[in-house]
């Protein structure tokens, strides 16, 4: 079922990919979704039934030199299960919702047939995603990572005659290669350390990583700290996070629906999915662990910033995007990597519905994007009004806080995101618990600011535009149906497994319990025997923070050192630290309110009072222009510098200089030597024989 | 000096100095003629060396036929040597340098020649008393039965390349057909008319 | 005892009286109508004499040594008769397409390569002469066989002289060597070098390498070769390209390492020379030509060169690599000819490789199979022709040479350019009119072969390493 699941992508995007021409377009389009459809409904069936043990499936042998030695498997636990719904569910209803948003495109000329290319794109992107979370071991992982940053490369650039386009496409790849760069060395590090690239084998051999001292750029570093952060850096790229984010707004380039894709619900995800997949390494890391929570912090912050002020709707949802992975990032790294996975699957929901949901006003408002030209659209799109506006309370966080049925009660984000703030509170972290709870607030205006930009107000910017604007068609409002309710009750049913007690997250993700002992020793005894230690775990009831995660590093799906106490903790937090976000939220609601709906004109008399600042947040901290005074001007210097003077000039003129200066003159000498008279080529024999007589006369004939 | 050393030196020099006027002359009969003198030296020489029968087949081959046969065919040949000779003639100058050079490593090895060691032992030995020609007999279709037969190849290959580069059919002649000739009846060859004086036919 | 020898000589008898009973018979029948059956005879005798030679040929040494059958002389045997065989089936079609298939023609070639086969057999420098001239003579007739032509009585012509001129150094350089051995047997010559050798005899060496240069076409002794190729009919000039260039380079192996082998330093270095000459002689004055015919003649005096690059390392290995390398070059040659034969526009040869323009787009098969064997000749890696060149190289490294194999693999990259240009001609070049469709399926059958060989063979070579290895050792002791 699994492989099937794996493969079912692939064979779409082939058959849609390279036999279109045979099918028929509609009927290759169709293959493609309906494989997806196959693959999420048997995702949800293996989730669903999913025990929490980590099984694996052989799929071939696949590397064998020396000592590396890979097979090409598929590791089946709580993380993959989890990741195999996003990743299929979204997909699927993206592929669903493509064929209305993809019908007519101006990008393309009559009669031009891009269709099926691009749904053979989003299948391949599929598999490679899946390939990524269902990995074995780094070099397959590597492959999937590499796989998606192709796809994604091919899907932003996919309006390839907009020069835009393609360069958001090369930025993407340019500097998603930078953090491919450190996820190369990291995966070299550990292969280096442990002799092997399988998880099983890494994950047993963290303990002695973190006493292991290696060196690296001429200094000395804990092992498991370097690996931890040449890793992250990988995630770093492939998530967008501060410093390496600047392809993330400009990748909006590509159609809406793969922005919903890849660059909301899945293949920015993998960072995290990388973190949460390596917590046995960052377990016994922590300063790259600290480092994750600064970044991540960092990072949900600065974008939330920059999204306040960006007119362009799917860059504010962008930027958005940005600032909640920041968000998972302090989860997984102060060790609540459940929680990490539970605001990664909230968040494809609510996000991917967001996307969709723009990407059906832009298709309603004929690929209009700016939001300064909508307005009151609320009448001439209602269910992609209702859909956006669900998304928008789950993403600032909706809720009735402090209410608890056993469950808290609120949308999806409500649920999670509180659930990191509290856990980044519970871990002592200041500096990222303020951040993220500031983030919380803009983020709630920025989001309303969008809503009441696009849906309220009087209809700005052309009104032939607004006249036609128009409902999308259905193929593209259900999955913001499915999506929707997503959006409102994950975050309610899944709250006990993934932020729950512990004891459930246990058993969801397949940790082993350590034997409940007294405060002195919490499970530094070895696992016992599992068996024995779950019967005694099941008369434990009520005893929550005593609970200790148990087994050793990659016997569950995540794993929790025995010190790590952040997610039982997070329960106990003082009551104001559980209404901080609530309140950021609301007062985030509060001045959008005031500011686009009361008072319209405080926006623009605002950004000119405060101009440096508004500057400051337009241009995004200015993060591009240092890049390209930096990084780009200095290496087009010494690209233009190589290809003149080095290329043109040494090589060119080098080669050139032989190739076309002395060869045809020695072809012409040779020409002119063959006369077509006798009496030349007999003298030439003769002056051969000459010269060897000579030559031999000179050399060998001493003896 | 005893007379066979001098002989030798009279038969060498006349060989290398008709060698050589072979190749100078500028008039090709001149040249042919030269060459029949470098013959008769050669078959001089070897005379001197006791082969006698090598001696006279030089001279009824070399100088009797093929020598006889290349006159004739110089002289039918009509080729505009003095062009030849002027095209050539721009090489002169480099072509003696090249050759006083390769004359003066030949020199220098004849100079230092030595035989190797053991040179007697590999030089066939005398045929003892035995005749020039039953010698040569003996040799050629016993010991050197193979390199006999293919210098027969060789003559036999040569014989075919002369007829198949020159032997044409030409149809446009009328040959002689003697089965026709023979097979001729008188009566239907001739026809008697009786013709009247005074009248045409 | 002399029928002892006999026994040993018996394939080579058994060709000869082949060709002479073929030449009665059909000089006392019907003459020139005879010559399609006799081309397809001929060529399948040959084929047995291979066959027989290859499985059961007797071995051992006849004629007081002047004549040794082994493994040496049984690897070139066989590649010549077989490379002989496909070149007489080949011009079949083509020579009865231009009035020139005469019977003399499948003869003369059987009796060059009675020639050829003495030569890689010879034991004595007169029974080498004697092999050499055989073959030579033969070869002069054939490539002035159209005798209306000027061009091709011009090329017998050329041949002639300039072979007479080379025979003469030859006899010259062993005159010199008989001189100071006082024999003409390798055995004797081997033995009278043990302790070193004179200027004298090597100088004798010079000539004679000169001589045997001028025949496999090395430079500076490979003048005749351009215009003889191109002059002569395009079969002549096939088998030009193939037996023949075995035949020479089998002898010249022969000579070096059974009359001087124990003096592997004195010739290595004129070898050596040799071979960077024609290397790059052949690649860079091939750049200018446009006439395909003058083109193969170069690209035969480059691989010349290679395969000397073989012989230069003195070697077992160098032995072993120069077979390999010619029958890679012979079965390289084979296809490109039987190309070059199909080449014709309203009936009449082309030969000017413009007229290749765009053949893809009318031939694209045929032009696959030249793209494989321009490739191939090129070198260019996962074709056949490259291992041949690795061979070579690896050869030459291993003895020392290491100057040597740097000039081959920098000459092989000029070369690379005629041979590509070619293909880019065929592949993106500017539409012409075309070349006539069609070829004879015979044609069309050794071209695809031959093209299958360089793709497939780099599987294992067909198993000729072991062989090629055998026939090396035998050779070198």
């Amino acid at each position: 079922m699994e492989t099937i699941i794996l493969f079912a992508p692939l064979a779409g995007a082939l058959i849609c990919g390279f036999g279109w021409k045979i099918l028929g377009e509609t009927a290759a389009q169709w293959v493609a979704t309906g494989l997806l459809f196959l693959a999420a409904f048997l995702s949800w069936i293996v989730f669903l039934g999913h025990d929490g043990v980590t099984d694996q499936i052989t799929i071939l042998r696949w590397i064998e030199s020396g000592t590396l030695a890979t097979d090409w498997s598929i590791r089946l636990d709580r993380l993959t299960a989890i990741m195999l719904i996003v990743i299929t569910t979204v997909s699927a209803l993206v592929h669903l919702y493509s064929f209305g948003y993809m019908a007519h495109d101006d990008n393309f000329r009559e009669g031009e047939s891009y269709r099926p290319r691009f749904f053979a794109y989003l299948s391949f992107f599929t598999f490679a995603m899946l390939m990524l979370v269902t990995s074995d071991n780094l070099i397959q992982m590597f492959f999937g990572w590499e796989g998606v940053g192709v796809a994604s490369y091919l899907l932003i650039g996919f309006y390839y005659r907009k020069p835009s386009a393609n360069a958001a496409a090369i930025k993407a790849f340019v500097v998603n290669r930078v953090g491919d760069f450190g996820f190369a060395l990291g995966i070299f590090a550990i292969y280096f350390l442990v002799d092997s690239v399988k998880f099983d084998d890494i994950f047993a051999a963290a303990p002695t990583l973190a006493e292991t001292q290696i060196t690296f750029l001429w200094r000395e570093w804990n092992a498991a700290n370097l690996i931890g952060v040449l890793l992250f850096i990988g995630a770093m790229g492939k998530s967008a996070q501060l410093i390496l984010h600047t392809w993330l707004p400009d990748a909006m380039e590509g159609p809406t629906p793969v922005s919903a894709l890849i660059h909301a619900a899945t293949m920015v995800t993998a960072g995290v999915f990388l973190v949460c997949r390596m917590s046995p390494i960052y377990e016994f890391a922590p300063e790259a662990s600290q480092f994750i929570v600064f970044l991540g912090a960092s990072t949900a912050f600065f974008a939330a910033t920059v999204g306040l002020v960006q007119n362009d709707i799917k860059r504010v949802i962008a930027y958005s995007t940005c600032s909640q992975l920041g968000y998972m990032f302090v989860a997984a790294g102060v060790g609540v990597y459940s929680v990490a996975m539970f605001h990664l699957f909230t968040h494809a929901f609510f996000k991917a519905m967001l996307f969709l949901g723009a990407g059906s006003v832009i298709h309603g408002m004929h690929h209009e994007q700016d939001m300064r030209n909508y307005g009151g659209l609320r009448h001439k799109l209602p269910y992609t009004f209702w859909a956006m506006m669900i998304g928008t309370l789950a993403i600032t966080g909706v809720g009735i806080p402090l209410l608890y049925l056993g469950f808290p009660v609120g949308f999806a984000g409500f649920v999670s995101k509180d659930a990191i703030i509290e856990s980044a509170y519970a871990a002592h972290n200041g500096y990222a618990f303020w951040l993220l709870v500031v983030a919380a607030l803009f983020t709630s205006f920025y989001s309303w600011r969008l809503m009441f930009l696009t849906f309220y107000g009087k209809p700005r910017g052309d009104h032939h535009t607004h006249e036609h604007a128009h409902e999308s068609p259905m193929t593209m409002l259900a999955p913001l149906g499915v999506l929707a309710l997503g959006a409102i009750l994950a975050g309610m049913i899944w709250y006990k497994p993934f932020f729950g007690d512990s004891e459930k997250v246990a058993k969801f993700f397949g940790i082993p319990e350590a034997v409940a002992m007294a405060e002195e020793s919490h499970g530094e005894e070895p696992a016992a025997d599992e068996a024995h230690s779950g019967e005694e775990a099941a008369g434990d009831h009520g005893e929550d923070h005593h609970f200790a995660f148990g087994g050793d590093p990659g016997d569950g799906a995540i794993y929790i050192g025995p010190d790590n106490h952040v997610l039982d903790e997070a329960h106990s937090v003082p009551i104001w630290v559980k209404l901080a976000p609530f309140i950021s939220m609301l007062l985030g609601f509060g001045t959008a309110y005031q500011m686009y709906i009361r008072r319209p004109d405080w926006p623009a008399k605002l950004a000119q009072n405060q101009r440096p600042l508004y500057e400051f947040l337009l241009n995004k901290w200015y993060f591009d222009e240092i890049y390209d005074f930096l990084f780009v001007r200095p290496a087009r210097g010494i690209g233009m510098f190589l290809w003149k003077r080095g290329d043109q000039g040494t090589i060119d003129g080098g080669i050139n200089g032989i190739a076309l200066g002395i060869i045809p003159f020695l072809t012409r000498l040779a020409g002119r030597a063959q006369t077509g008279y006798m009496f030349t080529y007999v003298f030439w024999m003769v002056v051969g024989i000459a010269a060897v007589l000579t030559w031999v006369s000179i050399t060998g004939g001493t003896n | 000096m005893t007379p066979a050393a001098f002989a030798f030196y009279i038969f060498a020099t006349t060989t290398v100095a008709g060698g050589l006027m072979t190749v100078v002359s500028r008039n090709p009969v001149h040249s042919v003629l030269w060459l029949i003198l470098a013959f008769l030296s050669s078959a001089g020489l070897f005379i001197l060396l006791g082969a006698e029968f090598v001696a006279m087949l030089l001279i009824i081959v070399y100088v009797g036929a093929v020598a006889v046969l290349f006159l004739f065919v110089v002289m039918m040949l009509d080729i505009d040597f003095a062009a030849l000779k002027a095209e050539m003639a721009r090489y002169m100058p480099l072509a003696l340098l090249i050759g006083v050079v390769i004359l003066m490593q030949l020199g220098v090895a004849f100079g230092v020649w030595g035989f190797a060691d053991g040179v007697e032992d590999r030089i066939a030995a005398p045929m003892g008393d035995a005749q020039n020609t039953a010698s040569i007999g003996l040799l050629l279709y016993d010991r050197y039965i193979l390199l006999f037969q293919l210098a027969g190849l060789i003559l036999l290959v040569a014989m075919i390349g002369a007829i198949v580069l020159t032997l044409r059919h030409r149809v446009d002649v009328k040959r002689q057909n003697i089965v026709a000739q023979m097979m001729r009846d008188p009566e239907k060859a001739m026809e008697l008319k009786d013709v009247k004086p005074g009248q045409g036919l | 005892m002399i029928a002892a020898d006999i026994q040993v000589v018996l394939p080579e008898l058994v060709l000869s009286v082949f060709a002479m009973a073929a030449l009665m018979g059909a000089v006392y029948t019907i003459k020139d109508r005879a010559a399609p059956l006799l081309v397809w005879t001929t060529s399948g005798v040959m084929v047995l004499v291979a066959l027989w030679i290859a499985i059961a040929g007797p071995q051992g040494s006849a004629f007081e040594g002047s004549f040794t059958s082994d493994g040496f002389s049984v690897f070139a045997k066989v590649m010549i008769l077989m490379s002989g065989a496909a070149i007489l089936l080949m011009s079949e079609g083509y020579m009865a397409r231009h009035g020139i298939l005469k019977f003399e023609y499948p003869v003369l070639i059987t009796l060059a390569s009675v020639g050829m086969m003495v030569m890689v057999s010879a034991g004595d420098l007169i029974v080498l002469y004697m092999g050499l001239e055989l073959q030579s003579l033969a070869l002069y007739v054939v490539a002035a066989l159209r005798r209306d032509s000027i061009k091709s009585t011009e090329a017998g012509l050329k041949y002639f002289v300039l072979g007479a001129l080379s025979s003469g150094l030859l006899l010259y350089g062993a005159s010199l060597t008989y001189g100071y051995t006082g024999t003409t047997s390798f055995a004797g010559i081997i033995e009278a070098t043990e302790g070193g050798v004179s200027t004298g005899l090597l100088f004798g060496l010079v000539f004679l390498l000169a001589g045997f240069a001028f025949k496999v076409s090395a430079a500076p002794f490979h003048m005749w070769t351009p215009d003889v190729y191109e002059g002569s009919p395009t079969p002549v000039t096939a088998f030009f390209a193939t037996a023949p260039k075995v035949a020479a380079m089998g002898l010249f192996a022969r000579v070096v390492h059974d009359a001087f082998g124990g003096v592997v330093g004195d010739w290595q270095q004129i070898v050596a020379l040799l071979s960077v000459l024609s290397m790059f002689l052949g690649a860079i004055a091939a750049i200018g030509q446009r006439n395909i015919k003058r083109l193969m003649a170069y690209s035969s005096i480059a691989h010349m060169g290679f395969a000397l690059m073989g012989l230069a390392a003195g070697t077992v290995l160098g032995v072993q690599a120069m077979l390999i390398y010619m029958a890679i070059y012979v079965t390289m040659n084979i296809g490109t000819f039987a190309f070059i034969m199909s080449m014709e526009k309203d009936g009449r040869v082309v030969t000017d490789i413009d007229a290749l323009q765009m053949y893809s787009k009318r031939e694209p098969l045929k032009a696959l199979a030249m793209l494989v064997l321009l490739f191939s000749l090129a070198g260019v890696p996962p074709m056949v022709g490259f291992f041949g060149k690795l061979y070579v190289l690896r050869a030459a490294y291993d003895a020392g040479l290491g100057w040597l194999a740097v000039a081959g693999v920098l000459a092989s990259v000029i070369g690379a350019f005629y041979y590509l240009r070619i293909v880019y001609y065929m592949y993106f070049g500017e539409e012409r009119d075309a070349l006539d469709p069609g070829m004879s399926p015979v044609l069309w059958g050794f071209l695809m072969a031959s093209a299958a060989v360089m793709v497939v063979g780099i599987v294992n070579l067909f198993g000729i390493e072991p062989a090629a290895a055998a026939a090396a050792a035998s050779l070198v002791n």
